[in-house]
């Protein structure tokens, strides 16, 4: 081959920009993820993710039915942590009908927002380290999500699916033997995840993976809109749940953990700390349950039905329940946006009401979107093995960032 | 007791981040609104860069995060489109929205250069509601397929959409017909009959409205 001077041009002048798909199908995508690659040998130049594979529109279906049948769409976004994503929802209709939610609906809330924080980091340390090259982490770790998943099942019926958590509380009490389990999977959890960080903290493999990996500033991490642990990697103190806490979060005592240098190690860390910390949080919640036994759930008002055994005697509940679960119930004109930490980061939802029983617009602001979004800037420089760590890192799931 | 008196202090903050903001740029912001303990801002379409230009930078505000950018269709109004900024201050812990309300064939400036994580966001936005942004780097669809056709989350885009795919075994491809439902798309009207339902006879022409 000749350039333009006429002059022959020797092997490595030859060499061009190669451009590679990375996914929809990888192991590594988690999901659905269409990465275009443009490598300059094995550093990445530029990097295009293309999603949107797994859109189901949620937002227009959302539309067109009840705030009570909306509800388990969003058990369907992050499906890791689905009622992080259904408080969120509650959350918004309780702030705009001024619902109050009984004390022990909200620790139950609390104990199962926990849980669902160690469902998501289990999967998320754990895959990560599969992506970097560790094959036990994930069976261990998903041996723990297996008992968790038996505790949302026991709550309510369904291991992922839940629609557990309703506008004005919980769906049901939870029987006492459950939180008896609870409490004593609390005890031997702590152990796994000593096990864990034995596999992996010191480990040599995995921290010339990580380590200095994915470096994220704070400057950035404000700039390209992240939250939860990729602000806390970068050494931003900041969490929803302490800073502008909601539900009862605020007479809980719980740490905050912090990174120092924003790689890929630093969010590994954090997030097995905060594991660490839902453990207490878990059991401080089972100990205040304890005193409130036998205290209602849900606000029986009327966005939520009567008791089975009124309905069998009251004919005015009867109609209620018929009402509640044909035209549903109806929240005053306005918009509000509510934001729970989601293991993720911060999920919010922006719900424009019209006073009818179906939401006009429903915005699902999923914390992964705006990761993912600064994928190209956090990759340009690495080299191609290191997409696969930044990726878990940043914890990506599809059902939220497609939506 | 002591949660009444923080949402108090809160909604004193907000009040006087309303104050500042008409004080400092009166020439933005077209009104401000407190409800649910939640400050929405107004703004003009022009103003907007100065505006996310001034809450990001001036000490006072420091809303140096932008949570999100969404659009809403109101196809009966005369500017038909609204699109909301939800900006976060981590310093002052305040959440502030700002709302731009903009007719069908309007262009909104872009904020990429002010927030990068706009770029995604204000994608979204045209590709959902087909509202163009003046500036943007990269104004391609996001989230729905390639080549696909339509806003849907505009009101007048049926849920159903209009194409359907399937895999052609004849062709060896997938291949895009018009969608051809077996029953009619189900949408119940709850409404209580009292309330809800009007009651038209068919022919009735002269029947009052």
């Amino acid at each position: 081959m000749k350039d333009a001077t006429g002059d022959r041009l020797t092997g490595e002048q030859r060499i061009r920009n190669f451009n590679i798909n990375f996914g929809p199908q990888h192991p590594a995508a988690h999901g659905v993820l269409r990465l275009v690659l443009e490598l300059d040998g094995e550093v990445v130049e530029r990097c295009d993710p293309h999603i949107g594979l797994l859109h189901r529109g949620t937002e227009k279906l959302m539309e067109s039915r009840t705030y009570l049948q909306n509800l388990p769409y969003l058990d369907r976004l992050d499906y890791v942590a689905p009622m992080n994503q259904e408080h969120a929802w509650c959350l918004a209709i309780e702030k705009l009908t001024g619902t109050p939610v009984p004390r022990r609906g909200s620790l139950i809330r609390v104990l199962y927002c926990e849980i669902g924080r160690i469902l998501n980091h289990l999967l998320n340390v754990t895959t990560q380290a599969m992506d970097v090259g560790a094959l036990t982490p994930p069976l261990w770790g998903f041996e723990e999500r297996e008992k968790l998943m038996i505790f949302y099942e026991r709550a309510c019926g369904a291991r992922l699916h839940a629609a557990y958590f309703r506008p004005g509380g919980v769906h049901q009490d939870l029987p006492p033997d459950l939180i008896e389990d609870i409490w004593a999977w609390t005890e031997s959890f702590p152990q796994v995840l000593d096990d864990l960080d034995g596999l992996l903290l010191e480990n040599r493999i995995f921290k010339q993976r990580n380590v200095d990996i994915g470096v994220v500033s704070k400057e950035e991490a404000q700039a390209w809109g992240f939250s939860g642990v990729m602000v806390r990697g970068s050494g931003l103190a900041w969490d929803l749940r302490r800073s502008q806490p909601y539900e009862l979060y605020d007479e809980f005592d719980f740490k905050i953990p912090v990174g120092r240098n924003g790689d890929c190690y630093d969010r590994y860390i954090i997030r097995m700390a905060e594991m660490r910390e839902s453990v207490k949080i878990m059991r401080q919640a089972i100990e205040k349950l304890e005193k409130t036994k036998g205290e209602p759930v849900l606000t029986r008002g009327k966005i939520a039905p009567p008791p089975r055994a009124e309905m069998k005697t009251s004919m005015e509940a009867l109609i209620h329940h018929f009402k509640l679960y044909t035209e549903g119930f109806r929240v005053p004109a306005g918009e509000v946006y509510a934001a729970v930490e989601a293991p993720k980061g911060e999920f919010g939802v922006y719900l424009v009401a019209d006073g009818t029983n179906r939401p006009y617009r429903v915005k699902l602001r999923a914390p992964g979107f705006a990761h993912l979004a600064a994928m190209d800037h956090i990759c340009r420089g690495h080299l191609l093995a290191d997409v696969a760590a930044i990726l878990g890192s940043l914890d990506i799931v599809f059902g939220e960032i497609d939506r | 007791m002591a949660s009444e008196t923080t949402v108090d202090r809160g909604a004193e903050a907000l009040r006087e981040l309303a104050a500042l903001i008409e004080l400092r740029r009166p020439e933005a912001v077209e009104e401000t609104v407190i409800a649910h303990g939640e400050l929405t801002v107004v703004a003009s379409r022009s103003e907007l860069p100065a505006l996310i230009r001034f809450l990001r930078d001036d000490q006072a505000c420091l809303f140096t995060t932008l949570i999100d950018i969404c659009g809403v269709d109101y196809p009966e109004r005369d500017r038909r489109f609204e699109v909301v900024y939800h900006l976060l201050s981590m310093r002052q812990n305040l959440r502030i929205r700002v709302k731009v309300r903009v007719r069908e064939e309007e262009i909104v400036p872009s904020i990429v250069d002010l927030h990068p994580s706009a770029n995604w966001f204000e994608r979204e936005v045209f590709d959902m509601l087909g509202v163009l942004f003046s500036g943007h780097p990269d104004l391609r669809r996001i989230l729905t397929d390639y080549g696909f056709r339509g806003h849907p989350l505009r009101r007048d885009f049926p849920t159903t959409g209009y194409v359907e795919v399937r895999y052609d075994e004849a062709e060896k491809r997938v291949v895009y017909e018009p969608v051809q439902l077996t029953q009619d798309y189900r949408l119940f009207d709850f409404m209580s009959p009292w309330e809800g339902a009007r009651y038209v006879l068919p022919g009735d022409d002269k029947g009052g409205r």
